[in-house]
């Protein structure tokens, strides 16, 4: 019999389990993995340095493109940077929307963490599902900044506008009938947060079914359970946050711990996982969406009942408005000045950080007094977790690395910036 | 903290209410191995390691001697600064910032240490301390050159292969050195010289803002 050699393989970087683009080096010994050596940096942008040459606010845009799977939690992290800096307080309303916008985010990733670790490891109909949902979320995007995607909705001071008392709706063409226009637009008849509100509604259902499909499903356990398992003190050493850290058991989490804008006064819970294996995190990520859907409804109902501005009243942060503009002197070189060149931050630095669905996501901001950042640095959650990789993958079998690239819910455009 | 190191560490003044202190590259192992192990400490956790290049703090591009004639550059002038040839660089200019969290105490604090005169610079690695820093070092070490001495791996991380250059270094330019297109008689992707113009939409301005103003700030307070 053949005597068997270890060898080296390539995985990627075009690889539809790779999430993006990563390339692996994997050495190994028959099925069973040695060492896996992830090559990233092929989606590396340069965003930090084009920050540099950019006016603050330009570079809002940039963030959802960071992780763009939870695009307004980017924006998030960096306009609260800025904030910092210039020392702004965000009017009430401003804080409970982004909130609620962080969760609907937070649901985003997780519905496609969950769809696409499901495809991964063989539960094909998770995809189906997961999107189904997501479609949903993303028209509440569109119907608060224009964009499905990348919202550049968050600024320094609030957020660019207030909720839009009509939802945008289906406009009848020759691919779908009459009928189907009507029922799509029956939820769409009322204001946003009526159509958010059917959505948390509805919900916890939707994650009943996933759980149904996949939580006491043979082949899921099979695939996960006892996969790429990490102890809590490791899991501290290598850096890991958000739900990776809390898969392992460590009760961490920037919301309750270092509570940001309204989270201080919300009702929600951490879930905790015991094992630190991938059916943990699973189950991590699967609580969080139905706590996320509380944080939602609290922040509805609250939004309901308080009107107020959703931005700071400082024309030297934030443009007037266009009618303010038209008939008053100091407003039109607010806004040529701001438009021109921007506003300048004091001279400093400030780290701040946010929990965004894939663990800390923090900007370090440093600032020599310019309208542009002397330096900005994004810590993305993502490049700590992968580069624990080959020690999560050792001594697992290559079909496991797909698993644990699931797990981990990667994606490039964060790792790489 | 002060008791603990002495004249290890300076504390750097805080804008936003965060802790910083500046540590010399020399005692920067032996306090970071403190922070960690020591239970009234207890910074368990590396967050972040980011590279800072120091070379045009503070300087501004908005040149309005004279009305530009020409092109894009709205009154900026460009000279091309290349520094990297020289024996010594400013003992300030590259710097190593280091974001520590405590999960234990609920803390955050960020450590500084300049690299010193030294081309090319050199610091000393923290991954036998902290194992996560492996990555975040590589990174640094690909954008800006620096090199981290006790470093298990240190390759380049984000660039291409074969990259040359460290690009987040401030003399680097933004729109690289190199670019690549297809080289239909050669059969491949081919590099050559970069075919366009920096160009500035917004120059960089400096402006003094009373607002911010330290002295004013305390008279205000009484």
């Amino acid at each position: 019999m053949a005597e068997i050699q270890s060898y080296t393989m390539n995985f990627g970087p075009q690889h539809p389990a790779a999430h993006g683009v990563l390339r692996l080096v994997l050495e190994m010994e028959g099925e069973v993995i040695h060492r896996a050596d992830p090559h990233v940096g092929l989606l590396h942008r340069g965003t930090e340095k084009l920050a540099e040459s950019k006016p603050f606010n330009q570079t809002i845009g940039y963030m959802d493109r960071l992780d763009y799977v939870s695009m307004m939690c980017n924006e998030h992290g960096y306009v609260l940077a800025i904030e910092k800096m210039l020392d702004v307080e965000v009017p009430i309303r401003a804080q409970y929307i982004r909130v609620m916008f962080d969760e609907i985010t937070r649901i985003l990733n997780h519905l496609l963490w969950l769809g696409g670790h499901g495809l991964d490891i063989g539960a094909m109909t998770m995809f189906l599902y997961c999107f189904r949902e997501r479609e949903d979320l993303m028209d509440c995007y569109e119907a608060v900044s224009g964009t499905r995607m990348h919202a550049t909705y968050y600024r320094p001071g609030g957020v660019y506008r207030d909720l839009p008392e009509s939802m945008p709706k289906y406009q009848e063409s020759k691919f779908r009938s009459k009928k189907e226009i009507d029922r799509l637009n029956s939820i769409r008849d009322g204001s946003l947060l009526d159509f958010i509100e059917a959505f948390t509604n509805k919900f916890p259902g939707c994650v009943d079914e996933y759980e149904t499909l996949l939580t006491d499903n043979r082949i899921w356990k099979q695939r996960t359970v006892n996969i790429a398992v990490v102890s809590p003190e490791r899991a501290m050493q290598l850096g890991f946050t958000g739900p990776m850290l809390r898969g392992s058991g460590v009760e961490w989490d920037l919301r309750k711990k270092q509570p940001y804008e309204v989270y201080d006064r919300l009702d929600f819970d951490i879930p905790v996982g015991v094992n630190g294996d991938c059916y943990d995190r699973y189950l991590v990520r699967i609580e969080e969406m139905r706590q996320s859907n509380q944080i939602i409804k609290q922040c509805v109902k609250w939004l309901r009942a308080n009107a107020g501005p959703v931005m700071v009243d400082d024309h030297k942060v934030v443009a007037p408005t266009r009618v303010e503009m038209k008939d008053d002197m100091e407003s039109l070189i607010h806004h040529f000045k701001l438009f021109t060149e921007g506003y300048c931050v004091p001279e400093g630095e400030a780290y701040a950080a946010i929990e965004h669905p894939k663990g800390e996501f923090g900007v370090y901001l440093i600032s020599d007094g310019a309208n542009k950042p002397y330096r900005v640095k994004i810590r993305a959650p993502g490049f700590a977790h992968i580069s624990a990789m080959s020690e999560m993958v050792e001594g697992h079998m290559l079909a496991d690395v797909v698993a644990v690239i699931g797990t981990q819910d990667i994606v490039f455009g964060e790792v790489d910036r | 903290m002060d008791e603990r190191f002495g004249e290890q560490i300076t504390r750097i003044a805080s804008t936003c209410g965060e802790l910083t202190f500046e540590v010399a590259k020399d005692d920067l192992h032996d306090v970071a191995t403190a922070l960690r192990n020591e239970g009234e400490f207890g910074f368990e956790m590396l967050i972040d390691v980011c590279g800072v290049d120091y070379l045009t703090y503070g300087s501004d591009e908005w040149n309005t001697s004279s009305a530009t004639g020409t092109g894009f550059s709205r009154g900026v002038e460009r000279e091309p600064v290349i520094l990297d040839e020289a024996d010594e660089f400013d003992t300030r200019r590259f710097a190593v910032v280091f974001h520590l969290l405590s999960v234990r105490h609920n803390l955050r604090l960020r450590l500084r240490a300049f690299t010193g005169k030294d081309n090319p610079p050199v610091m000393r690695s923290v991954v036998d301390i902290w194992n996560g820093a492996n990555w975040f070092e590589r990174e640094v070490f690909d954008l800006f050159g620096i090199l981290f001495v006790g470093h298990p791996d240190l390759r380049r991380i984000l660039t291409d292969y074969g990259f040359i250059g460290h690009p987040f270094r401030k003399d680097f330019p933004l729109i690289g050195n190199v670019e690549v297109s297809y080289d239909a008689e050669k059969g491949r992707v081919a590099y050559q010289p970069v075919s366009i113009e920096p160009r500035t939409l917004v120059p960089r301005v400096i402006r003094d803002d009373n607002r911010y103003s330290a002295d004013l700030k305390d008279n205000a307070d009484g």
